[in-house]
């Protein structure tokens, strides 16, 4: 294996292309480098992205939030501006791991990991996040929702990189939440994961929405019908309902020692309300 | 083989080794620094007894290649006392009888340490939830935590 920490992205695009064995991208490793150790993975070239200045920051762009793919969930805890516009995406980041773990993972690498369980990847689905992602044939834009294919396989292209995924500028009166089920308070897998952003009209109606549904199917869902449910609603008990039953009607799970398929079929349903409450309180609305 | 210079810091000493691509931090300090201690429990991110800081943040130094370290400043649990000095968080390890075997206490202390560097006054919740990534399979959590609550109270009377 040889490891290389090129100082631009598109030496490591080209690094990263140019290897004809296996090669992965590194930056918090807090999954790659448990692949490392239990040999499921053997790559032959590593290359680790956070000495690129542009991937190591968060910066504040239109009015929306572009977050380098080299930085760890505890900088955006950090940041405060992130925390009060985003508070539903930062929440997720959040969830991940331990304080050791929180200090070196990245959200970019919790999505490029593409396991279906993944903590911040429901948050940004239902925030329309954007990816924008450089390889051997330049920069591209990918909607985050599209990059995972199935668990631990992605859609990017050899030699491709995450460089920042960037959070639109949202309306006023918006707001945005996750939620996990862990049968533990701390440090396990998500049996079911949802995130909720929607924007309100000054009288409280649902004008736009988004349900990001995680470890219910292979890849993090975007349930259109669960955010149809609830636009041109105050969010009251009947689009709770109807929330509810397109959100269980998405899954498409699996039954293992965490969950079984009618448990997580049902918690589906159950997170999606609440979720929706907290962000429509979020948004301001009541 | 291919062995990767690194020059880095640790505990505020200069550092220079060579160490091969695949090794982690843990595997250098304790391999080829002789720095043992932090511990090995788990090597899979899930037990931090093998707990260092990196520019200050906490860290598993077993999820982190020993290539990575070059330019930073790494903080291990060898840096704690000044001397014979113990740090209050260990002290107080001490003074609860918080410790069995000792396999988790670096982790703990090191990240003890980090917490009430960042958060004085932790509550206790907020003291659980930073240690919740540290495992302790004999001595049970409360003493841990009745040291740890006990060493911030210290040190703000300091
Ligand atoms: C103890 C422990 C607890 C955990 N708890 C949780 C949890 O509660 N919830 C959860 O969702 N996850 C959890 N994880 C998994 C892991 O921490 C997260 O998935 C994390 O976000 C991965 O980010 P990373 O930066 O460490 O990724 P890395 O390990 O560096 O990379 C992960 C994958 O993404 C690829 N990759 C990384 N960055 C890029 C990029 N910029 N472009 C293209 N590909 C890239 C890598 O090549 C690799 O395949 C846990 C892990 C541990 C060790
Ligand atoms: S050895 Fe690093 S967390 Fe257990
Ligand atoms: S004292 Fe033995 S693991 Fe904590």
């Amino acid at each position: 294996m040889r490891y290389e920490a090129p100082g631009t992205i598109e030496e490591a695009a080209t690094l990263l292309a140019r290897e004809s064995g296996i090669a992965r991208v590194l930056a918090g490793g807090t999954d790659l480098l448990v692949q490392l150790r239990a040999g499921m993975i053997e790559p032959d070239l590593v290359v680790d992205v956070k000495r690129i200045p542009a991937m190591m920051d968060i910066v504040e762009e239109n009015g929306g939030f572009r977050i380098g793919a080299g930085v760890s969930c505890a900088r955006m805890g950090e940041h405060a501006a992130l925390v009060a516009a985003w508070p539903g995406v930062v929440e997720g980041a959040e969830l991940i791991g331990s304080t050791q773990v929180q200090g070196r993972a990245t959200m970019t690498g919790n999505l490029c990991n593409c396991g279906p369980a993944a903590d911040s990847v429901p948050g940004l689905v239902a925030a329309k996040a954007v990816a924008t992602v450089v390889g051997p044939e330049g920069r591209r834009e990918i909607l985050v929702k599209d990059i995972p294919a199935g668990p631990g396989k992605s859609n990017l292209k050899k030699g491709e990189i995450v460089e920042s995924i960037f959070l639109p500028k949202r309306p006023e009166r918006s707001g945005d939440a996750y939620l996990r089920f862990i049968p533990r308070t701390e440090m396990d897998i998500a049996v079911v994961g949802v995130g909720v952003s929607l924007t309100l009209d000054a009288d409280g109606t649902i004008t736009e929405a988004g349900v990001g549904l995680g470890a219910v199917a292979p890849t993090v869902l975007d349930v259109e019908d669960a955010a149809k449910a609830i636009i041109g609603s105050k969010l009251d008990e009947a689009a709770l309902e109807k929330l509810a039953a397109a959100a269980s009607a998405a899954c498409n799970p699996i039954n293992d020692k965490r969950g079984t398929i009618e448990f997580r079929v049902d918690v589906a349903g159950v997170l999606a309300k609440r979720a929706a409450k907290i962000a429509y309180k979020r948004a301001g609305g009541k | 083989m291919s062995g990767i210079h690194v020059s880095t810091t640790i505990n505020g000493d200069q550092i220079d080794y060579v160490c091969e691509p695949e090794e982690t931090m843990l595997d250098v300090l304790r391999d080829r620094l002789g720095m043992t201690g932090a511990k090995e429990g788990c090597s899979t991110g899930d037990c931090g007894a093998c707990s260092i800081t990196v520019d200050g943040r906490l860290t598993c130094s077993c999820l982190m290649l020993g290539a990575e370290a070059g330019g930073h400043e790494i903080g291990t649990v060898e840096g704690v006392a000044q001397g014979n000095e113990l740090h209050p968080v260990q002290q107080k390890i001490l003074d609860h009888a918080a410790l069995q075997c000792g396999v988790c206490t670096p982790g703990i202390v090191v990240a003890a340490k980090a917490l009430l560097e960042k958060n004085p006054d932790p509550t206790e919740t907020e003291v659980r939830y930073w240690l919740a990534g540290n495992l302790c399979r004999c001595t049970g959590y409360d003493k841990i935590i009745r040291a740890v609550m006990d060493a911030a109270q210290e040190l703000r009377s300091a």
